[in-house]
């Protein structure tokens, strides 16, 4: 069989694979965006208990397996009822997983925001909300997009772990045209292309964009 | 801070009399090092009082701690009467809440030596930030004022440019104009020439030089521009080792220093200039 015969007789299934690995991509990457947020600002909470949980929640989530966090969202959490669609689960393994990076991508980036930022802020009586909000977070964002764009690539490949709970991924395509066809070289190589497209012409031209768009928006274009 | 050490210091000054800023007392350290020692300070309203000192003497830390960026270890600060370190409970003075302090912060106004303009705003966007988010004007009123504050400070034309393309003068000039539009009482500059050029220096003295006298403003100011502190200030106060070693007026404290350590200082300086 030609390449080209294996395409057409497996890039239906190939394609509908790909567009669930970028929904998966694009509802992880907005959950972990949200749970990087959280955790970030909750890790520079004055209250020690806030700042408690959030680092408990980035130890666990950064210092264990990904693949292992997945089997206990899919088939240890129904055991306390709480059962989540695999589609669901795999999804909120991997925003979960990439959030706990992220949270330390938003503290080091709140961080960097200079000094005078804060000061000139409180010398206009704003309040520590509005502080974070409206001067030091829109300049944090722009310190720590190169890292998200790192982290989101990381995020896309993380993706293909779903398949290990029959999430009909791009993975679990090719790994079931795989075993009923033994076409290893194209199913896994046709995959490998596939991620690599996505990342380097997907989510990077997409985060440049986004850095772009910010620098304009500080005038430093 | 130990409250007993302020035990008898008044809840509020007499409003009438009260000086608009006054200093009673006031220590700074940090860990073993004394910034400021029991220092005593009074402004009055509309006064321009200017602070010098060589490095370390503790000057921009006064103005640090009246804007509150700094936490104070003894005595108490009064502004327009009120107490700012502190607040009154139960009869008697405990150190201030956030909502205290945000109450009498309100009154103060700062400028700072690198300006520290939002660089993802512009100049305009800068001055309309505090009247709409903290003072709640609406975005109308709020542009107002802000244009003519930039009109007043020669940045009228420059509004919709981000602090990036901006000179460090036009920049300070625009940091003066967002202050300004808080309505302060008092304001406060600190050092906000030393980081310009000196051809721009000018530029933001005449600014300052305008302001002086106007809208019954109090201010507080350190800077090295002898000279310019020698045309403005109602009252030089001469900082060494946390304290205050000799205040009067510009023509007293430059035409005929009373310290040693003074004349010292005055004469470094005159020669490094």
């Amino acid at each position: 069989m030609s390449y080209f015969e294996f395409l057409s007789q497996y890039g239906d299934r190939i394609v509908s694979g790909t567009l669930v690995t970028m929904a998966l991509t694009v509802l992880a990457s907005l959950l972990a965006v949200a749970i990087a947020l959280a955790a970030g600002l909750m890790r520079m909470a004055p209250n020690r208990a806030v700042r408690g949980i959030a680092t408990v929640y980035i130890e666990i989530f950064r210092g264990t397996s990904l693949l292992v966090q997945l089997y206990w969202i899919f088939f240890v959490l129904p055991l306390f009822g709480i059962t989540l669609e695999k589609f669901t689960a795999g999804f909120v393994a991997v925003g979960m997983n990439l959030g706990a990076y992220g949270a330390e991508l938003v503290r080091g980036a709140i961080l960097s925001v200079p000094k005078g930022q804060w000061e000139a802020a409180l010398a206009l009586n704003m309040s520590p909300a509005k502080r974070m909000r409206r001067v030091i977070l829109p300049q944090a964002v722009l310190i720590m997009l190169p890292s998200w764009g790192n982290l989101l690539i990381e995020l896309l490949k993380g993706t293909a772990l779903v398949a290990l709970i029959s999430v009909t991924d791009l993975m679990f395509q090719v790994k079931q045209i795989n075993g009923t066809t033994f076409l290893s070289a194209e199913a896994f190589g046709t995959a490998l292309v596939i991620y690599y497209v996505l990342a380097r012409f997907m989510v990077t031209p997409f985060m440049r964009w986004l850095e772009r768009f910010m620098m304009r928006k500080m005038g430093r274009v | 801070m130990d409250i007993s050490d302020i035990s008898d210091f008044p809840l509020a000054l007499e409003r009438d009399t009260a000086p608009m800023v006054s200093f009673r007392k006031v220590t700074k350290s940090y860990g073993s090092l004394v910034v400021l020692d029991a220092l005593d300070l009074d402004v009055a309203e509309g006064e321009m009082v200017t602070i010098i000192g060589p490095s370390g003497s503790g000057k921009t830390t006064v103005l640090r701690m009246l804007m509150t960026l700094e936490t104070i270890n003894g005595g108490v600060i009064y502004v327009d009467g009120e107490p700012l370190t502190h607040m009154e409970r139960d009869g008697r003075l405990v150190r201030a809440n956030d909502r205290h302090l945000r109450k009498i912060r309100s009154k103060i106004g700062m400028c700072f030596q690198h300006f520290n303009l939002f660089p993802h705003m512009t100049a305009l966007e800068n001055c309309m930030e505090g009247p709409v988010h903290v003072l709640g004007l609406s975005k109308r009123q709020a542009r107002e004022r802000s244009e003519e504050l930039l009109a007043m400070v020669g940045m009228a034309d420059k509004r919709d440019q981000h602090p990036s393309r901006l000179s460090g003068g036009q920049q300070q000039r625009v940091a003066i104009a967002r202050a300004l539009a808080m309505r302060p009482k008092v304001m406060l500059f600190d050092e906000v020439t030393s980081a310009l050029d000196p051809e721009v220096i000018g530029e933001v003295t005449n600014v300052i030089r305008e302001l002086v006298g106007k809208h019954n403003l109090t201010m507080l100011m350190v800077t090295h521009q002898m000279g310019f502190a020698k045309d403005i200030s109602d009252r030089i106060c001469f900082f060494y080792g946390g304290r205050i070693e000799e205040q009067g007026t510009p023509e007293e404290l430059f035409g005929n220093p009373q310290k040693e350590r003074t004349r010292q200082f005055l004469s470094a300086v005159k020669e490094a200039t």
